[in-house]
């Protein structure tokens, strides 16, 4: 007495509840039961599940009854002809699509060879225990498993053409592989994806050899020649926006050339580019801070600045300018209309990148590295034949990855590029190493790969054959472009007055805890305090009351707010982070005191007791202010009497 | 001749001169050598002699740090001997530096002495002497008699044959912690020492009975004998010096616990530091990583300098900086600000985080050595009191 469950609903009792199961499962292949019906026999708890629910992930295998499986030679002889489809399979029962949980119920085994009498599915192909980008990398069953989940991420961030009508398109950081290739050795999978249509890199010809040691660790060097004949072009695309707002009180932007008189006004050169309706042309070659569409907007605060402005405009400036570090043509301009009605302007920027020296590359097999160095066609090293690599790859990363997919590529594309055929790698099914290298032997090559080459410097033989054949390389989405970043000066942060943070603001590079102890540990003091530098400033302090004094470098004169201008005032520099530290302490009635000493007070006459705490820059107390009293500074007299000697020649250090 | 030399170089540490006594003992060296090695030795001691101005802790704390980012990645191991697990890895390691008072793992390794330690059955019998046995282990069921206001207590016969514990010693044990025992035929069964007790008193009383000690070592929840370099050992879960000490048969000059409270306690803090450096040692060995040992001997001397052990944590070695700045750096730095101006402490800008806060030279390496400038006609600049516009310039005159 098995409970029954549709769709996790209880619904009554079997008394049979295998062949109640396989009753179902026979009319969902005659067809009188929906295809969409899973269902699944819990022995141990007697339950039985029948499915039709959304939101299953369902996939399909082939029936296996008696250890034969249903799919028949006729069957498959027919697809090929192309008489019956891969829905007259589904019909005539020849398929199954389980769900997670049938799945448990069936017993499936992965190819022919390993049928026995229980299997009651066989999967399609082997190549099915793999996803999407895995089963794109040939010879996938001769690589490391690690290596493979490394290679079909990289495959993901490559450029090529990702969509047909891409410059219809407005999409965010994206690119376009000029002269996209179809791969020379392929799994069967990349025709099945549909990838002929959407190519996603080149054929190269590729040495595994070191010269001059530009391609050490994961680096690779590129033949000039090579990129100078349009290898691994690209165009990168970048959208930007801009929108005419609606503002209470019927105020409303303006696409327009912003009017002299608008707060924030660039410059003329800024505008330079926009035609009349404030909006740039295409074909406009634009760099950094350019303006790609001007707009002004109402003042932020109404009436504010009316009382300070003689002209009349308060308009603000709020243009479109050109990202930080980027530069192009304009490639499309586009006026619409938003989900609101405003008025839209969408412009995107076109960019043609030659590949240059930290553009990032890839094989499929999980070896991604750098260029590190472009060299001239004419210093590559060439084979008898005269072939000269494009790509000079290190042999180093090869062998603790274990990569022997990637090597045997390089035969396979080898072979296909010589016989002028494309090479079937699919996992568990490639065509052979040993078939490869008949056919390398037969076409006049070594059967191993390698090839006598030639220095092109001195025109002598290299004393080591070079293994030298053809690859699928895939130039991947981060390019230098994108990521250099450097800085001498610029804008700092309001509050601390440190420089602020990223790339695209221009910001400063972090100096971070670590880098500071690593500082500190090869004792270099005074280059420490130059990093750090970034924030000095000079404060002036009065010494009778170790608090901010008023330097006034007009008049020469100092004094202090509290005990006025008789008092010593004594420069200082410090951090900017400091003297805010000590703001917050006195906005919480700390009083933070500065007794200040001179460093090199000990060849003036200088009383005994000073000389044993002199060294320091500065000294700094801490004392409790008594918030209530007006004349709260007695407690800190005491102090200072106790920390400071007299007034003796304080001199504070700026070096 | 050699005394003379020994005299002479008199600076070198005392093991070295052993060593070199000895060697040129074996060796029968001439004078003339001997003095070459002397001075040779002396050469290369003072080369290895670390220079002032070094930053020291931040090089500790570097060598540390970088091979512990390794470590993250295997935290949870457990090695040890059959069914016992025990805490390795960064784990540990943060249990040692942090000065954790009771080991996630206490464990406790005793030694036995030469008579006691060749028979496996006597070592046996001490290993069950050492285990931990309460009540709960040697009884079958409690239950609570409401009608005649006891707990009844069924013995497990079986489990007392396993832990050798009879009838006897049990009643023995209860009344030895003042519990109202009485025996009958199949059970024995406790009153509540007091008249007026309520039901849930008597619910306590049973709780309170199952952790009565039958006997063996308080906190031992696990002993095992193990053969370790040629003699049977034990390895006990727990950690209990004193009572362990106190078994017969057990050596008590080697007994070893990887609790390092109980150690400084018991042997003293020479104990203690040596134990720091051996338990973190051990650690960083078994990680398969490299970390000279006189990083560790550093660390273990700073936790243990105070007499007392004390963590690297804000409360322990790290609360006796003297620069209010430099603790309030570190963590909680509120409590340290408003402690600072309660007291109106001073900040004499010593060393190196608050220098840093400033940014000032800090006192470490290129910035520990001062020059000092003797201006000519200095004296007359300084009794005409424009002392602002006086330049100090970098002069010859070391400080």
């Amino acid at each position: 007495m098995a409970e029954v469950f549709i769709n996790d609903v209880f619904v009554g009792h079997v008394n049979n509840p295998e062949k109640f199961v396989s009753d179902i499962r026979n009319g969902r292949r005659i067809g009188d039961i929906s295809l969409m019906v899973n269902v699944s026999y819990l022995e141990e708890l007697d339950e039985i599940h029948i499915s039709a629910d959304k939101g299953r992930l369902r996939r399909p295998l082939i029936i296996v009854t008696d250890g034969i499986p249903r799919l028949t030679k006729e069957y498959i002889d027919n697809l090929i002809k192309g008489e019956i489809k891969w829905s007259n399979l589904v019909k005539d029962g020849i398929v199954d699509y389980l769900d997670a949980l049938e799945e448990d119920d069936a017993l499936i085994a992965l190819d022919e060879e390993h049928l026995t009498k229980e299997h009651t599915h066989m999967e399609l192909s082997p190549i099915s225990i793999l996803g999407f980008t895995t089963s794109l990398i040939p010879y996938s069953n001769f690589g490391s498993s690690s290596r493979l989940i490394r290679g079909s991420k990289i495959q993901k961030q490559s450029l090529g053409l990702y969509s047909t009508n891409y410059f219809l398109r407005m999409d965010t950081d994206v690119s376009i592989l000029h002269y996209p290739q179809t791969p020379i050795v392929r799994s069967c999978m990349h025709d099945i994806f549909g990838l002929k249509e959407h190519p996603a890199g080149q054929n190269v010809v590729i040495a595994i050899m070191s010269y001059g040691g530009y391609n050490m660790q994961d680096a690779i060097i590129l033949n000039k020649g090579s990129v100078q004949r349009g290898f691994a072009r690209s165009t990168y695309f970048k959208p930007y926006r801009n929108e005419e707002l609606r503002y209470s009180g019927g105020l409303v932007d303006e696409i327009c050339i912003p009017d002299k008189e608008v707060k924030g006004y660039k410059s003329e050169k800024d505008y330079r580019h926009l035609e009349k309706d404030g909006i740039i042309y295409p074909g406009a070659p634009v760099a950094s801070d350019d303006v790609l569409i001007g707009k002004t907007s109402p003042p932020r605060f109404l009436g504010e600045l009316e009382e300070f402005s003689v002209t009349a405009s308060t308009r603000r400036e709020s243009s479109t300018t050109v990202d930080h570090g980027t530069e192009g043509v304009v490639d499309m301009v586009v006026l619409t209309e938003s989900d609101e009605g405003n008025k839209l302007v969408q412009v995107r920027i076109r960019d043609q990148r030659i590949p240059e020296i930290g553009d990032k590359f890839a094989s499929r097999h999980g070896q991604k590295g750098v260029i590190g160095m472009i060299i001239p066609e004419e210093n590559i090293p060439f084979t008898a034949s005269g072939i000269r690599p494009d790509i000079i790859f290190s042999p180093h990363s090869i062998p603790s990855r274990m990569t022997v997919s990637h090597m045997l590529e390089i035969l396979a594309g080898k072979v296909g590029a010589l016989a002028g055929r494309t090479v079937d790698g699919t996992t568990f099914d490639v065509e052979p190493e040993i078939k490869l290298r008949e056919e390398l032997l037969n076409l006049g090559f070594k059967d191993d790969g390698t090839e006598t080459m030639y220095s092109p410097l001195t025109g002598k033989m290299l004393k080591a054959r070079i293994f030298i054949g053809n690859m699928y390389y895939l130039k991947l989405k981060y390019m230098v472009t994108n990521k250099l970043h450097a800085r001498a000066s610029g804008r700092i942060q309001l509050l601390t007055r440190q420089p602020i943070e990223g790339r695209g603001k221009g910001g400063g590079l972090r100096l971070g805890e670590m880098e500071k102890d690593c500082f500190v540990a090869h004792g270099a003091s005074l280059l420490l305090k130059e990093r750090f530098d970034s924030d000095r400033t000079i404060i002036h302090i009065c010494e009778k009351c170790g608090m901010l004094a008023i330097h006034n470098s007009l008049k020469g004169k100092d004094y202090c707010p509290k005990c006025g201008s008789n008092v010593e005032v004594t420069p200082i520099e410090i951090s900017y982070a400091f003297k805010l530290l000590l703001d917050e302490l006195k906005s919480l009635c700390v009083y933070p005191k500065l007794v200040l000493e001179s460093k090199y007070n000990i060849s003036g006459g200088v009383k005994e007791e000073e000389l044993t705490e002199s060294g320091e820059v500065n000294e700094e107390g801490v004392s409790e202010e008594e918030p209530k009293e007006e004349n709260g500074d007695v407690e800190a007299v005491d102090v200072e009497e106790i920390s400071s000697g007299d007034s003796a020649g304080s001199e504070e250090n700026e070096e | 001749m050699l005394k003379n030399l020994i005299e002479k170089y008199k600076d070198l540490p005392d093991n070295l001169v052993q060593d070199i006594e000895k060697i040129v003992k074996e060796q029968k060296l001439s004078s003339e050598d001997i003095k070459k090695v002397f001075k040779k030795v002396m050469e290369e001691y003072e080369v290895s002699k670390i220079v002032p101005g070094e930053a020291i802790g931040v090089v500790t704390a570097e060598s540390f740090g970088e091979p512990g980012t390794q470590m993250i990645l295997r935290v949870f191991h457990f090695a040890g001997v059959a069914e016992m697990s025990l805490t390795l890895g960064l784990s540990r390691l943060i249990e040692i530096f942090d000065a954790r008072k009771i080991p996630s793992t206490p464990k406790t390794e005793v030694y036995l002495k030469k008579k006691f330690s060749s028979d496996i059955k006597t070592i046996r019998k001490i290993a069950a002497m050492i285990k931990e046995t309460s009540l709960n282990d040697v009884v079958r069921e409690f239950s609570t008699n409401l009608t005649l206001f006891r707990v009844e207590i069924i013995l497990d016969p079986v489990g007392m044959r396993d832990l050798n514990v009879t009838k006897k010693q049990v009643i023995d044990s209860l009344e030895r912690e003042d519990f109202n025992v009485k025996e009958t035929k199949d059970f024995i069964y406790v009153r509540h020492n007091d008249e007026d007790a309520k039901f849930v008193d008597l619910f306590r009383l049973k709780e309170k009975l199952k952790k009565v000690l039958i006997k063996g070592v308080k906190g031992i929840t696990q002993v095992l004998p193990v053969k370790m370099g040629g003699e049977f050992i034990i390895m006990c879960a727990g950690s209990n010096l004193k009572d362990i000490a106190k078994i017969e048969g057990v050596d008590e000059k080697r007994i070893v616990t990887n609790n390092l409270f109980l150690i400084a306690e018991t042997f003293g803090i020479e104990a203690a530091r040596n134990m720091i450096i051996k338990e973190s040692l051990d650690v960083i060995k078994n990680e398969g990583l490299n970390i000279d040992i006189r990083h560790i001997m550093f660390l273990a001397d700073v936790m243990t300098s105070g007499g007392v052990i004390k963590g690297i944590t804000r409360s322990g070695i790290t609360s006796e900086k003297e620069s209010v700045l430099a603790r309030a750096c570190f963590e909680t730095p509120i409590k340290h600000l408003i402690k600072a101006s309660v007291t109106g402490e001073v900040d004499n800008l010593n060393s190196v985080i608050e220098n840093i806060l400033l940014n000032q030279n800090v006192p470490v390496g290129t910035g520990l050595p001062d020059l000092v400038a003797k201006m000519v006609g200095e004296e007359e600049a300084r009794m005409s009191k424009k002392r602002k516009e006086k330049k100090v310039k970098k002069g010859k005159k070391k400080k």
